[in-house]
């Protein structure tokens, strides 16, 4: 039961890191029908930036929560001008374009974004510095560190933040209607570019701080932690059903729990010498031996058949509406 | 044949530079035949994967999977492995069989999914193949896992085998030489099955189901069975490829087959113009060739233009790269050679998105 | 026209100034091989930078070679890690007539490009490349100065057995070619020993998430820990073990023996025991570390030191032979006896280091330090080792 539990407070916050980064990945969907796969990049901009800021400040004595987020605080600026020169520049020159388009310019993107942060900050693996001392917490058998709390927590703000400014401002108004028909938008006197621009924007400031929360949990950067990150957020974004702002949170919470139990439990449900069957046949289970089919190693095999599951039952997403879009 | 003299005189000499090429290539560096030959195999790649994508719309971001389904079929059947050696033309069409099994296997699921959606489920399909070929070594050894299998054979026809080099009509015939004229064969054939292709009744279901599946059923097209041969098809050529890959990289392992690969030939396919064959073969041998150049070019042009290494050479291959995928997209949003469909399309696109939206 | 005139006596007189020149210096041109690009990247630049500081102070010390001064120059490429650019890099080198390389990187590039190397006659020498494959080709040109995996596996996973006596080691790897043959020859080695190693356990070499696998594994209790990967993802696995209250000693091969342990880790590193191929660089050469240091501004974070050496024994070769013609110089290589930055190197009949030294390191307040040698089987406890290196140094220079 420990067990379980500390799988499930593993799974949650890993799932937070991805619901946050879906979250960018959703609303540009929701927006413009583009999966913006150079988001991740965004995320790994974002990462890179509070590094640099943290290590320059952190000598200087400040407490550690003021150098994080004065961090952070550097970090969105930067990487919303990099959603916004991305949109300027590589999507909006191609609206009404054929859909792949769009798809192979942010390709591009990644590509330039990530050798660009190598001229930076160099192809080393960074240990981001550990300022937040990290306390763990025992309950019974499960350990959570105050880290763990606070990303869950600042995962849940920037959902119900996110969902505010959707659902409760003029801004959030103009953005439903460009999702809607931007046509008609436009028509009723929204700047359909501006809503669009903003949307990007408010993407990368979410992008920026995923990076941190990421930085800040797992300790490391390197100029290719985008491409995995944002992978994982993609499908945590469908899996929700891309577009919807609720359903990223849940689509990412649900992947960090699928891998973490995945991981956990997939080596002994598949552990033939647990089975009377072969557990006397088998040459590899004597003297305690195992004979594993699927252990850990399949992971990401599991978390993508559970994706692949969902989808064919609904293949609209667990919270997405059905709309008719072609390829 | 009716062909005026100037197409005939046009074929003629693009069949005699095709056929002195590799030995032209040669001249400048063995390393370019070589260059060639991965050129062709990404053309077949890029061909396959096009009737997916180009002829039926079904976006496919898993494709390589179906690549290193046919390349682990040929070296396991013609390897140290299992001590297996069966000729390759017994293996290839098993290759191709396997691979278009696979396709099917891929579609079935995957029929009522559209658009993004089906992107992440092929994604996810690739990605699974490639996780379980990394991981088939244990309990059971089968594919060796990670450390990949070495030793494969290469083409082979009694003594003659196109690994080796040996002289033949005076001239030096090195083995990447021998299997370009091998994959020369190869591709000519694939690119006259996709023309005839396009043009059949399955074609212009394919297009039919591309451009609006609804009416493509109510005109009396079976889109599943037409869904499913799509898939087939293209996972068959890419098996084939696959096969051809292992005789001459002659080693393979999971890393060959990452999803970085399928995004490649999918760029291919959309930067070349969807659905148009010529415009795919372009984009594929653009795709390969530029980043060659690249490597060539980068740093003597630097030490040229500076007199001295500003940044490393590898560094501004991949910026450059990146930046020609942008610009060709936004200068040639449909590709370098759009399909006439898609061209007639793109001019009546601002009325049909109106209408679809408002749905 | 009188113009013209004026560039061509010019254009004589720069050839006739510079003729003299060439006719006393040799080109010799040397290629490297490792990803620069992607994810290993900065162990790719690490390697480079290895063999570019041995060429660059071979040129300084102006060797002779037939009788005129050799120009070495390192041709540096990059092979993305993928197998496929593996090959044609390789043959990109053969037709820029290199002499001699240094690489690759990965056993999954070494392994599809040593064909090509042997069918030019050109020697290859990897400073990285693990995987006993690459060696067990035959073919003649294909040397390393790293330890195999069946030569370093088993001799962490002794050390463990006899030192730590564990009953119960979970076993990880990063499902790569490097992490999961070295993780099979450990869990090989512990077997045999009846000692009890649990069902593999495996992530990625990007994974930045091992919550999960050690989760699982804190309810099976392990006594100590192997996982065959690299640093990267090494510090990570470590540091979370510990914040999860995990107590086994961690345990690791080369790829995560780097001081990048100590500030991934932080504090938690402390203890790890880890493997190197050689004799540790406080016992063999401190003058490769200052070097690097002073010319590249960075430590040297893996295989430098070999990929250094690398360089520096087919220079040595050729200095032997007295030719830089691969042909001439190929077979002094083979039967080479050469003190390198890891320790002495001689090649035995497949060309991988014979009787290679491997020591274990442990972290001791965020140093890796030394604690024991191995060779040919036997341990010996560094101590003890130094002395009798030194002994034998003393002799060596008498």
């Amino acid at each position: 039961m420990d067990t379980f539990l500390q799988q499930l407070v593993n799974g949650l916050t890993a799932g937070s890191v991805y619901a946050v980064v879906a979250l960018g990945y959703t609303m540009v969907y929701g927006i413009i029908q583009l999966i913006n796969f150079a988001h991740g990049e965004v995320v790994m901009i974002g990462a890179m930036v509070a590094f640099t800021m943290i290590n320059l400040l952190a000598p200087a004595g400040m407490p550690a929560l003021a150098v994080l987020l004065i961090g952070t605080g550097c970090a969105i600026p930067v990487c919303m001008l990099v959603g916004y020169s991305m949109e300027r520049f590589a999507y909006r020159p191609l609206r009404g374009a054929p859909r792949l388009a769009p798809l192979i310019t942010a390709i591009g993107i990644s590509i330039i974004l990530q050798h660009l942060a190598l001229l930076v900050w160099s192809r080393n693996v960074l240990a981001f510095p550990q300022i937040i001392e990290s306390r763990t917490y025992m309950f019974g058998g499960t350990a959570i560190t105050n880290v763990q709390v606070a990303i869950i927590a600042i995962c849940f703000a920037m959902m119900a933040g996110l969902a505010l400014l959707v659902y409760r401002t003029p801004l959030g108004t103009a953005m439903r209607a460009t999702a809607q028909n931007p046509q008609v938008a436009g028509l009723m006197g929204i700047d359909t570019n501006r809503v669009i621009a903003v949307t990007f924007i408010v993407g990368a400031a979410l992008g920026a701080v995923a990076g941190v929360l990421f930085g800040t949990y797992y300790g490391v950067a390197q100029y290719t932690m985008g491409s995995i990150l944002g992978l994982k957020a993609f499908s945590a974004a469908v899996l929700g059903g891309i577009g919807n702002i609720p359903g990223a949170m849940l689509g990412g919470l649900l992947l960090g729990v699928v891998e973490a139990l995945g991981a956990g439990y997939i080596g002994d449900i598949t552990d033939l010498c647990h089975y009377g069957v072969f557990a006397g046949t088998l040459e590899a289970c004597k003297d305690g031996g195992n004979f594993v089919l699927a252990g850990s190693n399949y992971q990401d095999v599991f978390s993508f058949l559970v994706l692949i599951l969902v989808l064919v039952f609904r293949p609209q997403g667990l919270l997405g509406e059905r709309v008719g879009d072609r390829a | 044949m009716k062909h005026p003299w100037a197409v005939r005189i046009g074929v003629v000499l693009i069949a005699v530079t095709l056929a002195i090429l590799p030995f032209a290539l040669a001249q400048v560096g063995t390393a370019w035949v070589r260059i060639t030959n991965y050129a062709v195999l990404y053309i077949l790649l890029a061909l396959g994967l096009n009737i997916v994508v180009g002829f039926a719309g079904l976006l496919d971001l898993g494709y390589i999977a179906f690549y290193a389904v046919g390349a682990y079929t040929y070296a396991l059947l013609a390897s140290p492995q299992f001590g297996l050696h069966l000729p390759f033309w017994i293996i290839l069409p098993i290759g191709a069989a396997v691979a278009a099994f696979f396709g099917v296997v891929l579609g079935a699921p995957t029929l009522k999914l559209r658009g993004d959606y089906l992107a992440i489920v092929t994604l996810g399909f690739g990605e699974i193949i490639r996780i379980i070929l990394n991981n088939l070594s244990r309990p059971v050894n089968i594919t060796n896992g990670p450390q990949g299998i070495g030793g494969i054979d290469p083409f082979r026809v009694g003594e003659f085998s196109l690994a080796s080099p040996q002289e033949m009509f005076g001239l030096d015939v090195s083995g990447p030489i021998k299997y370009y004229y091998l994959l020369l064969a190869v591709l000519i054939a694939v690119i006259l099955v996709n023309l005839r292709l396009q043009n059949s009744r399955i074609g212009r279901a394919w297009e039919a189901i591309r451009e609006d599946e609804i009416a493509a059923r109510a005109s009396g097209i079976n889109t599943t069975n037409i869904k499913l041969l799509a898939f087939a098809m293209g996972a068959t050529f890419g098996g084939v490829a696959g096969g051809m890959f292992s005789a001459i990289q002659s080693f393979i392992s999971p890393e060959s087959f990452v999803l970085v690969e399928s995004v490649m030939v999918l760029s291919m396919v959309v930067l070349g113009g969807m659905g148009n064959i010529w415009g795919v073969v372009l984009g594929a041998l653009l795709l390969s060739f530029v980043p060659e150049i690249l490597r060539w070019t980068v740093e003597p042009a630097q030490m040229a233009l500076f007199g001295r290494m500003l940044i490393e050479p590898e560094v501004i291959r991949m910026l450059l790269f990146g930046l020609a995928l942008v610009l060709v997209m936004l200068f040639r949003p449909a590709g370098l050679l759009p399909s006439a469909v898609r061209q007639r399309e793109l001019t009546a696109r601002g009325q049909g998105e109106l209408t679809e939206r408002s749905t | 026209m009188k113009n013209a005139n004026m560039r061509i006596t010019l254009l004589v007189a720069a050839l006739g100034a510079a003729f003299p020149l060439c006719a006393q210096t040799l080109e010799v041109k040397i290629g490297h091989v490792a990803p620069l690009t992607g994810g290993i990247a900065h162990l790719g630049k690490d390697n480079e930078n290895g063999a570019r500081l041995a060429i660059e102070e071979a040129n300084a010390a102006k060797i002779k070679i037939g009788g005129k001064e050799a120009r070495f120059s390192l041709v540096a490429e990059d092979d993305q890690a993928d197998p496929k650019v593996g090959t044609t890099v390789a043959q990109k080198l053969v037709d820029q007539k290199v002499v001699g390389v240094v690489g690759h990187l990965n056993s999954g590039t070494s392994i599809p490009a040593s064909p090509i190397y042997n069918g030019a006659g050109i020697p290859v020498i990897s400073g990285s490349a693990t995987n006993p494959k690459l060696t067990e080709q035959g073919f003649k040109t294909q040397f390393r100065v790293v330890g195999r995996d069946d030569q370093q596996g088993p001799a962490i996973a002794s050390y463990l057995a006899t030192n730590r006596k564990p009953k119960v080691v979970a076993v990880i790897d990063d499902a790569t070619a490097y992490g999961e043959g070295i993780a099979n020859e450990v869990e090989k080695t512990l077997k045999a020993q009846k000692i009890s190693v649990l069902p593999r356990e495996k992530g990625t070499d990007k994974t930045t998430d091992w919550k999960a696998v050690l989760t699982k594994l804190r309810g099976r209790n392990p006594d100590a820990v192997f996982y065959g990967g690299m640093d990267a993802t090494g510090g990570l696995l470590l540091k979370q073990a510990r914040e999860l209250g995990i107590k086994a000693v961690f345990t690791f091969g080369d790829g995560a023996c780097t001081d990048k342990m100590k500030e991934l880790a932080g504090a938690a590193a402390d203890g790890l025991l880890c493997s190197q191929a050689g004799i540790p660089p406080q016992a063999a050469d401190r003058k490769f570390t200052a070097a690097y240091k002073k010319r590249f501004k960075a430590d040297p974070i893996l295989y430098a030191p070999f990929t250094y050496d690398g360089a520096n024994l087919l220079i040595e070769a050729m200095r032997k032979a007295d030719s830089s013609d691969p042909k001439k110089y190929l077979p002094v290589l083979s039967k080479i006896s050469y003190m390198g930055a890891t320790g002495r190197i001689a090649f035995d009949g497949k060309g991988d280091r014979k009787d290679a030294e491997m020591t274990i390191f442990s972290m001791n307040k965020g140093n890796l330090e030394p604690i024991a040698i191995i060779k040919s089987g036997k341990t010996i406890a560094y101590a003890e080792f130094i002395k009798g290196a030194g002994g034998a140094a003393a002799k060596g220079k008498k």
